[in-house]
């Protein structure tokens, strides 16, 4: 298959529409914005449904009306417009309907600003929204790798009736690369026979979120926690590069990921033993396999554009058993691959770094 | 059993008992609706959208298939719905408290866009559900949880009248007000939610109808002496009648 030269929110874009996406609705917010628009002409031209919502509340709602009934549906956002759905997602969640929201991170809190960031890594990974609950969040590196898991997050939504969500940075949905966008059959979907398609030769659905008395809502709980059970038993996923022998294991993801994959090789290249692993799977995180990684290893160096987020999760995952450095840079500031590996040397010989 | 005609319940009800306190008309309007949906024929392909408010209940009432939305959002919803599956007929039914103040934006855009769905919208000057406090239709001077003293217009702002709000807007094909207080104002109330499904058959864009509704036991009052109040106090401040009917609306007449 040729490879095409596409902006990563088109790329998305066009990979949701491959994977049989037949409603989209969002609210227009840099740096996500040519997604939408992506959309706004494909999805009509198609015969499909686009709709611009009047703000991110109402977005997520549709998704979340269109979902009930069945359809595979999308939206996609940036930061604030993120926690704005928080709301419309937690509900989404408790009733068991699949539903696909893309987050192109920008700088935060408040406004911050329109440059990449991963500063929204806690409110996508714990619940983020109202009640015990999670979703699914995968996070692309590269723009062929965000085609590959929009594709997924479709299926995901659908295999667990929940949220699955792609948490990109602003450097993943404002890049141009090379792409192959793969030629999708008609999606094989489950049924649905819980959908609200009118009452017709069969008892009527009730879709809600609304569990009275303890012992009901506990039972959805319950059921919520067990299909969480089940993604992180099926769907832990994770890269690695050049774990052999290495002493140093820097741990990123997304854009982050991509800069410390350059930084590794120029550290071999220097004769510093470093590795990289690069969960894939924000949840569920891979915390099995960091652990068994981190057994062979002197170092981990966490790398994340924020103040330290799933730097938590590595600590986790560790059990703080070896040192676990942390550099991180926020207010969308992209560190060079340079200001990386001198964090990678001052580990390697401390003497020559301050102390 | 035999059913006695007139007093048979519709198919579009279920046999549940319902949760309203006596005298509180969201029962004869959950009926009315009912009604209309059986001799509309359209219960197979008719979904309902229930709010957070004392109606948050309504899909144990309906025989019909029927989602629960977030506060305020149903009107989101109900457009997500309806995009997707546009053969099928789509309703929201949203307190004040619902539509007229945390989903004020939902409604005036859904209804902007002429979003071909319709509302039944219940104004009973109250938030029910919460024990009493102050909606945005609640009327000059009256008590209420969060208004003990009364409604000071000056400090808590002026009660929103959301019929001749939503009939500004273009994509509105039929935007009326009624009461639920006596036979004939019933036989009315019937009557503009019979034309609203049937504007949204014939896809002529947004229908919602306002209907002023008692709440006996918020406003402390019987029930009769709460439909009393609604005739006196509600009807004045928002007057019956109809605020946009578009000419293919009137037409199906
Ligand atoms: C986001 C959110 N805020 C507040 C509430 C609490 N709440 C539940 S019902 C309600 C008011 C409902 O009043 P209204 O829409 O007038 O309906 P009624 O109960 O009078 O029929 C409120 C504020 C909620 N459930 N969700
Ligand atoms: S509280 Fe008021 S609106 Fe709610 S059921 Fe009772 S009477 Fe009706």
């Amino acid at each position: 298959m040729a490879k095409i030269l596409m902006k990563g929110n088109e790329a998305i874009a066009e990979a949701a529409i491959r994977a049989g996406c037949e409603a989209y609705f969002g609210y227009p917010i840099t740096p996500q914005t040519e997604l939408l628009e992506y959309m706004s002409r494909r999805m009509v031209e198609l015969g499909r449904v686009f709709l611009q919502a009047e703000s991110e509340l109402s977005a997520i709602n549709m998704v979340y009306g269109a979902a009930c009934a069945g359809a595979r549906v999308m939206t996609s956002t940036s930061s604030p417009g993120f926690s704005l759905m928080q709301e419309g997602i937690s509900y989404i969640v408790c009733s068991e309907v699949p539903a696909v929201v893309i987050n192109v991170m920008r700088g935060g809190p408040g406004l911050g600003n329109i440059q990449p960031s991963q500063g929204d890594y806690f409110q996508m990974t714990k619940g983020g929204g109202h009640g015990d609950y999670n979703v699914i969040v995968l996070a692309p590196a590269t723009l062929q790798e965000a085609i590959d898991l929009t594709i997924l997050a479709f299926d995901l939504a659908d295999k667990y009736r929940s949220v699955a969500t792609i948490i990109a940075d602003g450097m993943i949905g404002q890049i141009m690369e090379p792409v192959e966008l793969p030629e999708i059959e008609p999606p094989k979907r489950p049924e649905q026979p819980w959908a609200l398609t009118g009452a017709k030769g069969r008892e009527k659905n009730i879709i809600t979120s609304l569990y009275l008395g303890g012992p009901n809502l506990e039972k959805v709980n319950l059921r919520l926690q067990e299909t969480l059970e089940e993604i992180k038993a099926n769907e832990v996923r994770y890269a690695e590069y050049m774990l052999e022998g290495a002493e140093i294991v820097v741990v990123a993801y997304g854009t982050a990921g991509r800069i410390a994959q350059t930084v590794v090789q120029e550290a071999r290249e220097e004769g510093i033993p470093a590795g990289l692993f690069r969960p894939i799977t924000m949840f569920p995180f891979p915390y099995d396999r960091l652990d068994e990684v981190a057994k062979s290893v002197e170092h981990l160096l966490v790398f994340e554009l924020n103040a330290g987020q799933m730097l938590e999760d590595v600590r986790l995952a560790t059990r703080d058993r070896l040192p676990i450095h942390f550099y991180g840079k926020m207010g969308g500031v992209v560190p060079s691959p340079a200001e990386v590996l001198a964090q990678i040397k001052k580990i390697a010989s401390p003497q020559q770094g301050e102390r | 059993m035999e059913k006695k005609a007139g007093f048979a319940k519709p198919e579009a009800l279920t046999d549940a008992l319902t949760h309203y306190c006596p005298g509180c008309t969201h029962g004869i309007i959950h009926r009315l609706i009912a009604e209309v949906i059986d001799e509309l024929g359209i219960r197979e392909i008719t979904i309902g959208i229930a709010p957070v408010g004392c109606a948050v209940l309504a899909y144990n009432y309906f025989n019909l298939d029927f989602a629960e939305a977030a506060h305020g959002r149903a009107p989101a919803m109900a457009t997500g719905l309806k995009r997707v599956q546009p053969d099928k007929v789509v309703f929201t039914y949203q307190g004040d408290g619902d539509l007229a103040a945390i989903g004020t934006a939902e409604i005036v855009h859904a209804a902007s866009r002429g979003e071909n769905i319709t509302t039944i919208f219940i104004n009973n000057a109250i938030y029910g559900m919460t024990g009493g406090q102050m909606a945005p239709t609640t009327l000059p001077g009256q008590v209420t949880t969060s208004t003990p003293f009364g409604r000071d217009v000056k400090l808590a702002g002026h009660p929103l009248r959301v019929a001749e709000l939503i009939a500004t807007t273009s994509g509105a094909a039929y935007v009326v007000r009624r009461m639920v207080t006596k036979p004939a104002t019933i036989a009315s109330a019937k009557k503009a939610i019979k034309l609203a499904f049937q504007a949204q058959r014939a896809e002529l864009g947004f229908s919602l109808v306002e209907i002023l509704s008692s709440c006996p036991t918020n406003w402390g009052l019987s029930p009769l002496e709460a439909l009393e109040w609604v005739e006196e106090n509600m009807a004045s401040y928002y007057p019956l009648g109809d605020y946009k009917v578009i000419d293919e609306v009137k037409s199906l007449k």
